[in-house]
């Protein structure tokens, strides 16, 4: 009887709600300046979900939007994961002197924002010989005339690329998640901004847009990724990528840190390759990976190259 | 005794032929293929001053240590006490280096001079470990000398000056 009665009214509850959350949904977007392109970031489907000609679009849909905004023109590309490849990397503790000229470096060429200042590389200075626990007790903003200081060392801390990333786990809209290259990435497009990454990572090493990214036009590295250093937008997280968009290349370059680092205490190449630089200092030297108690198994290793 | 003799040489011919393969796989595969030629940028020489035999030529030699005058006194040796120039630089050739077993080495492969005492560095740095490489991770490789970094006559890394730290959250507006 009552299912005969709701076929006879007009407008079912449930047709009626779900044609309200629709018009809502339409008048939350701004109808003044709804181009198509904004229609399109918003619908954009899942990066994983898309097929080689949706991703196509949003890149230059993208590249349009960034030429527009920066007047430049700005390339973004979508190297997928080489095959045979897990990208690992090296820090040779013993050798570093905490010059931070890789932070900087990673600045410049990953399109950072300089004002709110992020950085995706802090370097931690400790003191030699007392107990070294408690990474919180670390200094991070020492500044003395000339690096080395006697007393100390220095430890850079950036993205792990945990191969059991917590971060990945925690997104509630998996816009991070880890390539088959071992590389965590985030899809900006996708990012909420909820933070909850952040959280969930024991290294520090995500960063927040807390405002629009600000960067000089000229200084923006025009050869960008998609997941990774090209520009972002306010309330998105970004960190570390292994410099994507260089090193998913055959041949691919060596991560701008890598290259800057002065002492040579930045090592990268591939785990699976026996032959690489990483594969000889982790078969050779004292390695550690920071927090391994925690089971993220860091793609990460620090090391001594000699006794210190 | 005569048949004896054919065996046992028989044995040991069989013997060497077993194991001649072994030890030539062994020897055929280094533990690491490390190239031969390490691809590095000209040595850093001071403005002017190489070829050294654009003076030296025909200049007598004196191999008595001393102190330097009129040439070269900027050049205070903090390294290997008791060193003198030759124990590095050809007294025949100043173009050129020489090493400990009288071997003559270019500036271009100073690092063969060296790998005479830091062998263990040598060791590493051939295998991308010691040193800063830049160019491709699965491609070619830049390496530096030693005296890229290392100044040879006072060859202690100098300290640098800092980046500037990050900005501190109560510092901001």
């Amino acid at each position: 009887m009552s299912s005969e009665n709701k076929q006879e009214r007009g407008v079912h509850r449930r047709t009626f709600l779900k044609g309200a959350a629709l018009g809502l949904a339409a008048a939350a977007l701004p109808a003044a300046d709804a181009d198509a392109s904004l229609w399109d970031a918003f619908f954009q489907k899942h990066f994983k979900e898309m097929n080689e000609a949706e991703i196509r679009k949003v890149l230059e849909r993208l590249e349009r939007e960034y030429e527009e905004k920066y007047k430049k023109r700005i390339t973004v590309s979508n190297e997928k994961p080489l095959p045979g490849v897990l990208y690992g990397y090296g820090l040779d503790l013993s050798r570093c002197i905490g010059c931070r000229r890789c932070v900087y470096a990673c600045v410049d060429e990953n399109n950072q924002s300089k004002d709110p200042q992020i950085h995706w590389i802090t370097v931690l200075r400790f003191k030699k010989g007392e107990k070294w626990v408690d990474l919180e007790e670390s200094e991070k903003y020492y500044n003395p005339a000339e690096v080395p200081e006697k007393e100390y060392f220095y430890m850079p801390v950036q993205c792990q690329q945990c191969e059991n990333p917590p971060c990945v786990r925690v997104c509630p809209t998996k816009a991070t998640w880890k390539d088959p290259d071992g590389i965590v990435v985030i899809d900006y497009n996708w990012c909420i901004g909820c933070r909850y990454c952040m959280a969930a990572c024991p290294y520090g090493a995500r960063r927040f847009n807390w405002a629009e990214p600000n960067r000089k036009p000229e200084e923006l590295n025009p050869n960008t990724h998609y997941l990774g250093n090209r520009p972002r937008y306010k309330g998105v997280v970004e960190k570390c990528t292994f410099c994507v968009q260089r090193v998913r290349k055959e041949p691919g370059r060596y991560p701008a840190c890598v290259e800057a680092c002065p002492v040579g205490a930045r090592k990268f190449g591939n785990l699976l390759d026996p032959d690489s630089e990483i594969r000889y200092l982790i078969e050779h030297k004292r390695v550690f990976r920071l927090k391994e108690d925690l089971n993220t198994y860091p793609k990460f290793y620090y090391f001594f190259a000699y006794g210190v | 005794m005569n048949t004896t003799k054919i065996i046992v040489s028989a044995c040991a011919a069989f013997c060497v032929a077993l194991f001649l393969p072994c030890a030539a796989i062994s020897a055929g595969s280094p533990e690491r293929d490390v190239p031969k030629k390490f691809l590095v940028p000209p040595p850093p020489f001071s403005e002017g001053i190489f070829p050294c035999s654009q003076c030296h030529e025909g200049m007598p030699v004196n191999r008595t240590p001393r102190k330097l005058e009129g040439m070269h006194q900027n050049i205070e040796l903090n390294h290997m006490p008791g060193g003198w120039c030759f124990d590095c630089h050809n007294a025949n050739n100043r173009n050129t280096l020489r090493l400990a077993n009288g071997k003559i080495v270019r500036f271009e492969e100073s690092y063969n001079l060296c790998g005479q005492c830091h062998g263990t560095i040598l060791r590493e740095w051939k295998a991308g470990l010691h040193g800063k490489r830049t160019g491709m991770w699965n491609g070619e490789k830049q390496y530096r000398l030693c005296v890229h970094c290392h100044w040879p006559h006072d060859p202690r890394f100098k300290p640098i000056k800092p980046l500037p730290p990050p900005v501190k959250p109560s510092d901001i507006k």
